[in-house]
């Protein structure tokens, strides 16, 4: 099957997912990131690689945070930046994606960061483009339904390779509701890709897909267990619409079984850093002293997020 | 056509229902089915047919094919060499009224081409809340009672559904899915779901309801026919209530014989299905009871146009069109797994139409004269336009498939040739 995210020369044309991503291409990615994030470290925080180019940022599910940070990213490469919220104009007129699609591609976009409810979204957009022969329009994926956000994969490796500089060594749990976490899937694929030597999930059976396992990780039910020796945490986010009843009884029995509290954390190796997507729900999924505590790195993410974004718009525009 | 006699020369002739298999000819005189070899006494042809190198056979016989616009999945039918076809009632609006079922009737025998039994709604609107009038439907042309895809979650209310049926020698037809283990499910609930974060369906939700049906079937005597076998756990409960002598007879549809979870791909809408594609070991069990007979094949044609599809996998409607795929994808599945022939063709001919309980799929001396000349090894590319289908909508869009029809008769008329 052809790699949607690949044109006939092996080149990344668009970005839908880790899976399928070679490991140099995610690489070649991170560096290019480290080469990105001293730009915005700098008094004038532009280049002008993506000067005269049009983003559009075209978000079908509501997002400010992770809008924004695609925004600064392409404002510091110089290009043109249209926001679209169309949760609130076109699909509410009965508009279809791929015409809200083909309005913008009239419009001469040169790039799409999609956000979408549903899983397969953007591939479906990047094939619609490409039956269109439209070669030149770029689509990232800013998260789409349960099935990935792949940026925000990339900063999280951009972030172990920052404090650990090694992944073989690396064992790394990702706690909480896999099964919803469009970001677990991005970071699992990552991890598997880069070949840290164990990967574990760690969650109730409700939060956990069925067949996870068959992704080459280690399930852990146990928080515990998961967290022994751990040199990597990364903790997800819990919905508050999960806390419903029915997939957990309370939010106050989560914490007590699957919370990181500066206890828990202590299970894994001294120098573990915990790392969290945000927004974060503080007494939840974890203890505020350990969010705000020295192995938290969680604000970092933030920063290299940026530089993550920016390399890949460069290298999805040839640059 | 109003030819009275037709004469099909030099045919292989395949008729599994009475276990022929040879070349001979086949004399057709007044709608049915004069002689079989050997011309009757004083037979003379009003049209001779050769048909050197190809295959005759009964009239293909479909369990499920959703009409949508009735003329062109007619022309469909009889181009893929269906002249028999089941319809769920989920039409719209239901087939729950004498009157509608007529009405479909009467209209599927003015256009002249497949003939269409209709299935009645099991419940009036399929709402699951009072019996439909069965016994009226029944009269009025209802071969079967189902509730096509909208389960019936009330068991207090199958159960009665059942006894009523039984009370009148009625059949009742299910789609085993769970309504709550399916709930807002879109694809299998295993390797691919997981990976591509879609809402599974567990095969749970498949024999959840098979030992429901079974359990009140068993109870009422009702004749039980569960709907599109997904799973090798269903495959299973099926074959032990045959063992222990529970009468229900069960189809899978070609497609779940040829494809796994895996033909989703990145998000291929149109490997959509209802119940989904399973994982490999659930196909070898469907492909295992296709084989022994266990399981019927059907086409669940379910014509969808393009904007039914071109949506996220998740938002795009279930199913394919399949009537003009049945023969070739029947004749590609007995030659991966080397069956015979007349084996393969058994479970699109006098299986379906025993468990409908139409006098069809068969070449014997008397029955109607519906027949189906295929040539096994043309080959031909699926293309929209190369289907009379409004459904475009098939996971083999560009695929190349051996065995084209030549020619379909219903009731002795030429109702298709190419």
């Amino acid at each position: 099957m052809r790699n949607p995210q690949l044109n006939t020369h092996g080149e990344l044309t668009h970005l839908l997912s880790i899976e399928g991503l070679p490991r140099e291409v995610i690489i070649h990615i991170l560096d290019t990131a480290s080469s990105f994030l001293k730009v915005s470290a700098r008094e004038v925080k532009k280049v002008p690689l993506l000067r005269g180019k049009s983003v559009f940022n075209v978000f079908f599910e509501n997002s400010t945070r992770t809008r924004t940070t695609f925004e600064i990213a392409a404002k510091r490469l110089s290009a043109d930046v249209i926001n679209l919220d169309v949760t609130r104009s076109s699909t509410a007129k009965g508009e279809t994606l791929l015409d809200t699609v083909d309005n913008l591609v009239a419009m001469h976009a040169d790039m799409f960061v999609v956000r979408h409810a549903a899983s397969g979204a953007p591939h479906l957009i990047a094939e619609h483009l490409r039956r269109l022969g439209k070669d030149s329009v770029h689509v990232i994926n800013a998260g789409d339904g349960r099935h990935a956000h792949p940026t925000q994969g990339l900063l999280d490796m951009y972030t172990i390779r920052h404090y650990k500089k090694d992944f073989s060594h690396l064992v790394v749990a990702v706690v909480g509701d896999i099964l919803h976490s469009r970001v677990a899937r991005s970071d699992l694929h990552a991890l598997l890709t880069l070949g840290v030597a164990e990967v574990r999930v760690i969650g109730p059976q409700t939060l956990l897909p069925t067949a996870v396992a068959a992704m080459g990780v280690r399930v852990c039910h146990d928080l515990a267990t998961g967290l022994r020796d751990c040199d990597v945490v990364i903790m997800l986010r819990l919905q508050n619409e999960r806390m419903n009843g029915a997939l957990l009884p309370s939010a106050r029995e989560y914490f007590s079984c699957y919370g990181l509290t500066p206890q828990a954390l202590a299970l894994a190796r001294p120098d573990a850093i915990v790392m969290h997507p945000g927004p974060m729900n503080r007494g939840v999924e974890i203890d505020s002293d350990v969010a705000d505590g020295p192995q938290a790195v969680i604000l970092p993410q933030v920063t290299f997020g940026i530089a993550v974004r920016m390399a890949v718009m460069g290298i999805l525009t040839g640059n | 056509m109003s030819d009275r006699t037709l004469r099909i020369r030099n045919a292989r002739l395949i008729d599994p229902a009475n276990g022929i298999d040879n070349p001979c000819d086949l004399y057709l005189a007044d709608g049915k089915i004069a002689a079989i070899g050997k011309a009757p006494a004083n037979f003379v042809a009003d049209r001779l047919i050769d048909a050197n190198g190809l295959i005759a056979c009964p009239g293909l016989v479909d369990l499920s094919s959703r009409l949508g616009r009735i003329e062109s999945e007619l022309k469909a039918a009889v181009a893929g060499g269906v002249t028999s076809l089941a319809c769920p009632p989920d039409t719209r609006p239901p087939l729950d009224e004498a009157g509608l079922v007529e009405r479909l009737v009467r209209r599927s025998e003015e256009l002249g081409l497949a003939r269409v039994y209709p299935i009645g709604a099991l419940t009036q609107q399929l709402a699951g809340e009072k019996l439909s009038e069965m016994h009226g439907l029944a009269r009025a042309g209802c071969i079967a009672f189902s509730q096509a895809k909208h389960p019936l979650i009330d068991t207090q209310l199958l159960l009665r559904a059942m006894q009523y049926a039984a009370t009148f020698g009625l059949s009742v037809r299910l789609r085993p899915q769970d309504q709550f283990l399916a709930r807002e499910g879109v694809a299998h609930d295993g390797e691919v779901a997981s990976r591509l974060g879609l809402t599974g369906i567990p095969v749970a939700a498949e024999t959840v309801a098979i030992a429901t049906a079974l359990h009140l079937a068993a109870a009422t005597g009702v004749r039980l026919h569960l709907s599109r076998l997904s799973s090798a756990a269903g495959v299973n409960l099926i074959r032990s209530a045959r063992g222990a002598g529970i009468e229900v007879t069960c189809d899978v549809s070609i497609y779940h014989l040829h494809l796994t979870e895996s033909a989703i791909g990145y998000f291929d809408s149109h490997s959509r299905f209802d119940p989904p594609l399973r994982s490999a070991s659930d196909r070898a069990a469907l492909l295992a009871a296709a084989a022994e007979g266990l399981a019927a094949v059907c086409s669940d044609h379910t014509p969808i146009d393009a904007d039914g599809k071109q949506l996220p996998f998740a938002e795009a409607l279930p199913g394919a069109s399949g009537l003009e795929l049945l023969l070739p994808l029947t004749l590609l599945w007995a030659a991966q797994n080397k069956l015979p022939l007349a084996t393969a063709l058994a479970r699109i001919t006098c299986d379906p139409a025993r468990i409908l309980g139409i006098e069809a799929g068969s070449l014997a001396v008397g029955s109607p004269a519906d027949v189906c000349v295929f040539d096994p090894h043309a080959r031909w590319r699926v293309t929209p336009e190369a289907l009379f289908s409004q459904g475009k909508n098939t996971p083999f869009l560009g695929h190349e498939l051996s065995g084209r029809v030549r020619l379909t008769v219903v009731g002795g008329r030429i109702v298709f040739s190419a």
